[in-house]
């Protein structure tokens, strides 16, 4: 019983000087609240692979109800603002070149006449195509059902072969699956990046030398190390959820107390990779260049940057190898779709054979031997 | 008290890829007493030391430590030893009561216990006012005060000090040895590892080391007194010219300038060495005087040391 309670007692001891480490060190512990803050931000504003709200001007000459109906559906897209009400085309081409807007909507005089005859477009849109990006997202625009409608009444007679509906994001939003994502990618990169100089610093600092000379067992070094970091896992994704919540409005389907049962398998493996890195590695500035050799694959190929089914099968075997993967799986699961305990249980348990694995390395590793 | 020795190795022998650092060492440590290993850099003191406390695995010969096998048994050592780092190795980010209170937790030391014990250790390495001071902003006599508070906070029955005094003042380097006194009559054996021969004179026994071997070894009186040279001390208004002329007769292992003075190490078969010496200073019309003198434990730092090196270059 007293050795299991000593056991215990030591790591706590070495959790709570973990954490006092980390209250010292004023960046270290910024970077707990700053990193989720900025990438979620980052990603959540700038980062933004839908393009809306393209400043728009209008050149309407015929100035009748049709052409009207055109601009308001135009409109009604959210993919382009009115701003300006032009007299002319070449108005609305000075507009472009000034920069003042990004797309231009020229109606003709004889809009009506040219709608009554079949197989060409009565009016135009004039992008800027400089950024391929608004250029696709305008092209978009041509090819919405309500714009062909109002545009040929011969294609209007004759009703589009698919109708598109978007689940789960119908607004295809990125914030929405970029967010829930990001729990995964903030974790991995704070965590893993902590406890691999965790061990290595100890070395570095000479403390370690002390340390193996005390009762410490290798276990409670470990998990006293660690400890800390589940809470500020927990913590950092927290602030994520809300901050997604509150400034992009990004909804949880599922359960939340489900994607922390998730998340405490992933912040486990994450934290064990970590360990393992701050084993082999020698000195701080090698486990810093560890932790990053580890970080790109699982940002490449977990299916957060890229679609992962777009993946050859290769990339896709060793994407199933990173933990990140199998929580980008979780937490897109339950956040988007709504996915049950059942649902992502095969991910928690790969998650977890990761975590067992990489903690037995980690301890066959670290002897309590300076040799 | 029993009468087995605290430390006991037999040709305990670690090797660093092909060099040796640590070459057939046999020791006999007594208890409750200051042992000694006085040598170089890179002699194998520190190699020794961690070999003793399990955190280097010899390379060959075995070592028993409070009469446990080592490091086979180091684990069952860990309470009973306190090993003082030649680095500092406490934390520098948590004050000195932290670091404390942490190795007390570590030690399993119960929490009421542990206060009682930490106040005591304050009181004794004068630590007090600097109690709620962070590590990395003490000097380095205050820094090795609260090291050896952290070795002996779990009262252990054998102390290892790796080197450490090198980066405190004279006066710290004699209160911490008046401390060291303290711990061993209170019945704890302390073994240090030193390059200052005032330090290592003070030990009750002593090992000197010489490029892995340990190349003589004795209590500091009885190695002076049982030198395998004689000392002549020579004065000389002209101790560069004088040195010239001495090292070239045969028979003198060594000249070192100690001040205004020369000292001459001399192999002990030669007859009236003083004589001899003076007689070669008058050939080379060096104005001088030279006489037999007690020997000090740098010249048996320095006769030990010259024999191996003499035997080690022999093919």
């Amino acid at each position: 019983m007293t050795r299991w309670r000593d056991s215990l007692l030591r790591i706590a001891a070495v959790a709570r000087k973990e954490l006092r480490h980390l209250r010292r060190d004023r960046l270290t512990g910024g970077m707990v609240a700053g990193v989720p803050l900025m990438m979620t931000l980052l990603f959540g504003y700038a980062i933004n692979q839908d393009v809306r709200h393209l400043r728009a001007g209008v050149a309407d000459l015929s100035g009748t109800q049709t052409s009207r109906w055109l601009v308001a559906d135009a409109q009604a897209t959210q993919v382009i603002d009115v701003v300006v009400a032009a007299h002319s085309v070449r108005e609305l081409e000075q507009l472009l070149t000034a920069g003042e807007i990004s797309v231009g909507i020229a109606i003709p005089a004889d809009f009506e006449s040219r709608r009554a005859r079949a197989g060409r477009p009565s009016a135009q849109l004039l992008v800027d195509g400089g950024d391929p990006v608004v250029l696709a997202a305008v092209r978009g625009l041509v090819s919405l059902p309500i714009w062909k409608r109002v545009a040929s009444r011969h294609i209007a007679a004759s009703p589009p072969a698919f109708e598109l509906r978007a689940y789960y994001n119908p607004e295809r939003r990125s914030p929405v699956h970029i967010v829930p994502a990001l729990c995964g990618v903030i974790l991995t990169l704070t965590l893993v990046l902590f406890t691999a100089v965790a061990i290595v610093r100890e070395r570095e600092r000479g403390n370690l030398e002390l340390l193996i000379t005390t009762p410490v067992q290798t276990p409670e070094l470990m998990v006293g190390k660690i400890a800390p970091y589940v809470a500020i896992g927990y913590a950092q994704m927290t602030l994520i959820l809300v901050l997604g919540r509150v400034l992009f409005d990004v909804p949880i389907a599922g359960s939340v107390w489900t994607l922390y049962v998730g998340a405490g398998a992933f912040v486990a493996a994450a934290l064990t990779l970590g360990l393992l890195i701050s084993t082999v590695a020698q000195t701080q500035f090698q486990a810093f260049q560890m932790a990053f050799v580890s970080f790109l694959p699982q940002i490449l190929l977990s299916g957060f940057m890229f679609p992962f089914d777009g993946m050859p099968a290769p990339a896709r075997w060793l994407s199933e190898v990173l933990p990140l993967t199998h929580f980008l799986r979780i937490v897109r699961g339950i956040a988007l779709r709504g996915a049950t305990l059942a649902d992502v249980s095969g991910e928690i348990r790969a998650l977890l054979i990761f975590f067992s694995i990489s903690f037995a390395l980690a301890l066959l590793r670290f002897r309590k031997r300076l040799d | 008290m029993n009468g087995e020795p605290a430390i006991r190795t037999r040709g305990l022998t670690r090797r660093f890829g092909r060099v040796t650092a640590v070459d057939r060492v046999d020791l006999e440590i007594p208890r409750q007493a200051i042992y000694g290993f006085l040598g170089p850099n890179g002699s194998g003191k520190s190699t020794t030391i961690r070999m003793l406390c399990g955190l280097l695995t010899p390379s060959a010969g075995e070592a028993t430590v409070l009469g446990l096998e080592v490091p086979r048994d180091a684990e069952k050592l860990r309470r009973k030893l306190g090993y003082m780092t030649q680095r500092f190795s406490l934390y520098e980010d948590l004050t000195v009561r932290e670091n404390l209170a942490f190795l007390a937790e570590i030690y399993s030391l119960r929490a009421t216990a542990a206060r009682a014990r930490i106040e005591v250790l304050l009181d004794e390495f004068h630590l007090r006012e600097l109690c709620e001071q962070r590590a990395g902003t003490l000097s380095g006599g205050q820094r090795q005060r609260l090291a050896l508070a952290g070795a002996t906070l779990h009262e252990p029955e054998l102390l290892f000090l790796d080197e450490p005094t090198s980066a405190v003042d004279p006066q710290s380097r004699r209160d911490f040895w008046e401390t060291l006194y303290d711990l061993v009559e209170r019945g704890t054996t302390i073994l240090v590892s030193t390059h200052f021969m005032d330090e290592a004179e003070r030990c009750h026994g002593l090992a000197i080391l010489d490029r892995g071997r340990v190349v003589a070894s004795g209590a500091p009186d009885r190695l002076m007194r049982e030198i395998a040279a004689a000392v002549v001390e020579i004065e000389t208004e002209a101790p560069r010219a004088a040195r010239l002329a001495l090292e070239r007769v045969a028979g003198v292992h060594g000249v070192a300038q100690v001040g205004a003075r020369l000292r001459a190490l001399v192999d002990p078969a030669l007859a009236d060495p003083a004589g001899k010496l003076a007689e070669a200073l008058r050939d080379a019309h060096v104005d001088a005087r030279a006489a037999l003198t007690r020997a000090s434990l740098e010249d048996v730092f320095v006769a030990a040391t010259r024999h191996h090196a003499a035997e080690a270059n022999r093919p």
